[in-house]
């Protein structure tokens, strides 16, 4: 199987190559994927299909064009190396394009074990099972569930597989598994939603699906009452899942695509404080079976571990071939392929380093704060760090947590709010390729009544 | 064209698709449908004064739902061979238990699309790549000419042109061929180490002609430019509920995010929207008729047909103040025992079809935007915006404002930097107390995300008062 997608990408190099371009590199993605989504104890929506994509960069000289397409009969392919070709040929010469250097492939793949074929031993029934056991453990949780958006399974087995005109060729497979319940709770005809997944490369990594339902109730129990505050200026909280999205923001400060365009608040501080010193975040590809691993980037560059914040100070910016080029630093092994074939900077395992403290110790050195457990919106300026987004969470009184509160916002500056990072807890959930444990952040506006 | 591209140049004949539907129904399910895309979309960027890159992809795939109840069976082949496709047909058939419902079907020739919202005469995937790249060097040379402190100038352009096919069990075989273009500018300014961009974009289902007149790159870019170079002199925005003030076009996202989304029958059935059980009820203020529809020419949001074959509507959703009904598709309308209103729409062939949103809007009211400001103490105007979101259940929505002023004594004075509005969906517009004569659609930039599936859509709203919602700045 690997062979024949492997003969599929060196076929478009080799005849890209032929019809004049100077280099070229092909990209193919196959996707086996099993969903089903259960509701009320019974089936709701149930998804099965095999996809391939192919993504491919035509370089003619320092001009690139890339193309992409699901469709792998020999005559679209055929005519899209030429129409690629043709693009190519309009472009304006960019001295930073090219393939990355050669010295950058890997010489061997180091073995991130990825795959594993356990999860085929499910069948079906199996996997409808999983996601109904998800759905019924948070149904039972309590008489104010009342409703449900229901239980889920997905699995995915993908093999990629890259080879370019410099004679790099490589491959990998992964797998990955995902159970979620979405409990909804009622009081007083309010309603609140809320849901808890579990995701991993192998079958051992997820939690069972009793205790993902059971989160997914203890998570929608505690919003329920949610009343409004006052406009106030306080010490918040972000649990887990609310402070990967800031260090989402984190990584497409540091991404080498913002930084060479200055777009990013973080553009010129390598070297400087940036963050508590507590803070020390991490971007590693090397993560054995982790949701963001793998072996090589997407245009072939051997990954790695790179160091982005130590105690504060920034590290590090991310890069693929173009953007190291445009700075003049080896790249990091960021390339990421898009949807069209192209390369942007995109993580693999981002995350900020769990500190010492837990949660509870978190919450109890807050007298009077925010716990946040929802953000919404796109208040987010990368440009210059203005921060503004909706929110909902559970209020803080003498360190401990009281009643809801929602129809909120909190507001800030990306830049301060970094430098007021003073915990950092021990709680990382490794739920995607951006993570994060538990943060405090010793003062934002959250806006209400 | 006479036909659909499937028929004529795929190869794919009504033979194949009588057997791909009996295949599909071969478990018993009560309804089958076979949904063939080809989306073949490009882009360009020009940046740092060069064109920086060029892209083509091409989407082809058929996707098969078979329904049984509440229940969907879906699978897609990216391969359009007929093996490839009975076996997605037999594996979406999968989801239906029951013993042969038996018979045979009767595919009628594909009949084109009731609608004509948009030319099949000429496409953007005919287009040349000179004359695109001439509206962005355009774009590129005004936002540069407009003010020396704009300092980056990043402009894109992207097209489609997608070809469906839809046959179902129940006898539909329609087609349809959309257009679409879109061109943005983002421009950042930058005086003193201080940083601000500026975005405008435009498009439609149309080719390059839509860049006239106000939709001029040079227009746009100029407008793009402007936002950043207002933003440099920005105060922080204020923290708290106060008025507010929402300029015509775009900042009509608030009644996608707190009505729209809420309306949309899958939530509704399910009763898991904070909507759910208030159709006749007081959801607004009767200054207030909200509508979707998906039949306005050329517009982004419009579609002679939606995702599941039908035609597109205009729904009323609100009328003066009261809720009217729900978007729905062919799956919600049959179990909520509604009509369907062409709001079945989907990603592409990989995705099942939901309830969503084509066009949303206010119409227009009596007051003059003038008026309007001029009744503001103290408050807010926001006449940009970026994203929006909603929590369905809870019904609290948020949308963000790129580009606000202060309104003191009735007058615009400071402008201030983005902040978050929060609301809540089934009351908010309870706080509408003025609505303009001003109704504009915007210009054609909306794109909806929903379980995982991105879809262009438009909105609208004259110039409105809203007595009190949350800012989320700063400044207290």
């Amino acid at each position: 199987m690997m062979d024949e997608l492997k003969n599929q990408a060196q076929s478009v190099v080799d005849l890209a190559m032929k019809l004049g371009a100077s280099a070229a590199d092909g990209f193919v993605r196959e996707e086996d994927s099993f969903s089903v989504r259960v509701r009320k104890g019974d089936v709701e929506t149930l998804k099965e299909a095999v996809s391939r994509s192919l993504r491919l960069r035509i370089f003619l000289g320092r001009k690139v064009a890339s193309s992409q397409t699901s469709d792998l009969s020999p005559a679209v392919v055929d005519r899209l190396v030429k129409e690629t070709i043709e693009m190519a040929q309009l472009i304006s010469d960019d001295e930073s394009s090219g393939l990355p250097d050669h010295s950058f492939f890997p010489m061997q793949l180091a073995d991130l074990n990825l795959a594993d074929p356990s999860w085929e031993e499910l069948t079906p029934e199996d996997r409808i099972d999983l996601a109904r056991r998800a759905e019924a453990a948070a149904a039972a949780a309590d008489v104010s569930i009342t409703n449900s958006d229901g239980g889920a399974f997905e699995w995915e087995r993908s093999r990629t597989v890259l080879v370019n005109s410099l004679g790099f060729a490589g491959a990998y497979e992964s797998t990955m598994g995902y159970v979620a319940s979405s409990p909804i709770a009622e009081r007083n005809g309010a309603m609140q939603q809320d849901s808890w997944f579990s995701i991993g490369r192998h079958r051992h990594q997820l939690e069972t699906p009793e205790e993902v339902g059971q989160r997914a109730a203890q998570r929608v129990l505690r919003r329920v009452g949610a009343r409004r505050i006052s406009t106030c200026v306080v010490p918040v909280v972000f649990d887990p899942l609310t402070a990967r999205t800031l260090v989402k923001h984190i990584f497409e400060a540091v991404s080498g695509d913002a930084i060479y365009r200055k777009r990013s608040f973080l553009a010129g501080k390598l070297g400087e404080s940036i963050a508590g010193k507590k803070v020390n975040l991490v971007d590693d590809a090397l993560r054995v079976g982790g949701l963001g691993s793998r072996p090589f980037d997407d245009e072939g560059v051997e990954t790695q571990i790179t160091s982005i914040v130590e105690s504060g100070t920034l590290q590090n910016y991310l890069h693929s071939a173009y953007t190291g080029r445009r700075l003049s630093v080896r790249p990091t092994g960021n390339g990421t392929r898009t949807g069209s074939g192209s390369i942007a900077v995109g993580p693999t395992n981002f995350y900020m380093q769990p500190g010492e403290t837990s949660e509870e110790e978190i919450i109890a050195s807050v007298k009077t704060g925010l716990y946040v457990i929802e953000l919404m919106g796109s208040g987010v300026n990368l440009v210059n760090g203005d921060y503004s987004r909706g929110a909902t969470g559970i209020w803080i009184e003498n360190g401990k947590l009281t009643y809801p509160v929602h129809e909120i916002t909190i507001a800030g500056n990306l830049r301060e709010m970094l430098q007021g990072i003073s915990m950092v807890g021990n709680d990382i959930v490794f739920l995607g390729s951006v993570c994060s444990p538990s943060v405090k952040i010793d003062s934002m506006t959250v806006s209400g009544e | 064209m006479h036909s659909s591209i499937f028929l004529t140049t795929h190869g794919v004949t009504t033979q194949d698709l009588e057997n791909y539907l009996a295949a599909a129904l071969e478990r018993g399910g009560d309804y089958a449908d076979l949904f063939f895309e080809l989306k073949i979309n490009h882009s360009i960027t020009f940046e740092e004064h060069i064109l920086k890159g060029a892209t083509k992809a091409v989407n082809l795939g058929v996707g098969v739902r078979v329904l049984s109840g509440e229940k969907t069976g879906y699978a897609y082949s990216e391969d359009l061979n007929r093996n490839s496709v009975l076996k997605a047909a037999k594996t979406a058939a999968f989801i239906a238990k029951s013993a042969s419902a038996g018979g045979t079907l009767k595919i009628d020739s594909p009949k084109l699309r009731e609608h004509d919202l948009y030319s099949m005469a000429s496409l953007p995937a005919d287009l040349e790549i000179g004359a695109k790249l001439l509206l962005l060097r355009q774009a590129d040379e005004a936002a540069h000419a407009y003010d020396k402190r704009i300092q980056q100038v990043q402009a894109t352009y992207v097209d489609e042109t997608r070809h469906i096919l839809l046959v179902t069990s129940d006898g539909r075989c329609v087609w349809d061929v959309q257009p679409m273009v879109r061109l943005n500018v983002l421009c950042m300014a930058e005086e003193n180490g201080s940083r601000q961009t500026g975005h405008q974009g435009a498009g439609g289902r149309q080719t390059l002609e839509i860049f006239r007149d106000t939709l001029d790159p040079r227009n746009l870019a100029r407008e793009a430019a402007r936002q950043a170079i207002q933003l440099l002199s920005a105060a922080d925005a204020p923290a708290g509920t106060m008025e507010v003030v929402l300029g015509p076009g775009w900042p009509g996202i608030l009644l996608h995010e707190a009505i729209g989304h809420g309306l949309e029958a899958d939530f509704n059935r399910k009763r898991t929207s904070a909507f759910s059980g208030l159709v006749g009820q007081r959801v607004a203020s009767d200054l207030c008729t909200v509508v979707d529809d998906g039949t306005i020419p050329l517009r982004r949001g419009s579609l002679n047909i939606d995702d599941e074959g039908n035609p597109t509507k205009q729904t009323v959703l609100i009328e003066k103040g009261v809720l009217q009904g729900y978007l729905q598709d062919r799956l919600n309308s049959k179990l909520m025992k509604a009509d369907v209103t062409g709001n079945g729409r989907r990603q592409g062939y990989d995705h099942v079809p939901l309830p969503r949103m084509t066009n949303t809007f206010m119409l227009a009211g009596q007051s003059t935007p003038d008026e309007i400001i001029r009744s503001v103490k103290k408050g807010l105007y926001a006449g940009h915006f970026g994203g929006g979101q909603v929590d369905i259940t809870s019904g609290k929505f948020v949308f963000s404002a790129s580009e606000a002023y202060l309104i003191e004594d009735g007058k615009l004075t400071s402008p201030v930097r983005g902040a978050s509005l929060i609301g809540d969906g089934p009351t908010v517009l309870k706080q509408v107390s003025m609505v303009g004569n001003d109704l504009q659609l915007d210009q054609g930039i909306g794109i909806c995300g929903k379980e995982g599936q991105s879809i262009p859509v438009g909105v609208g709203l004259p110039t409105i008062k809203i007595q009190e919602i949350t800012v989320g700045g700063t400044r207290r």
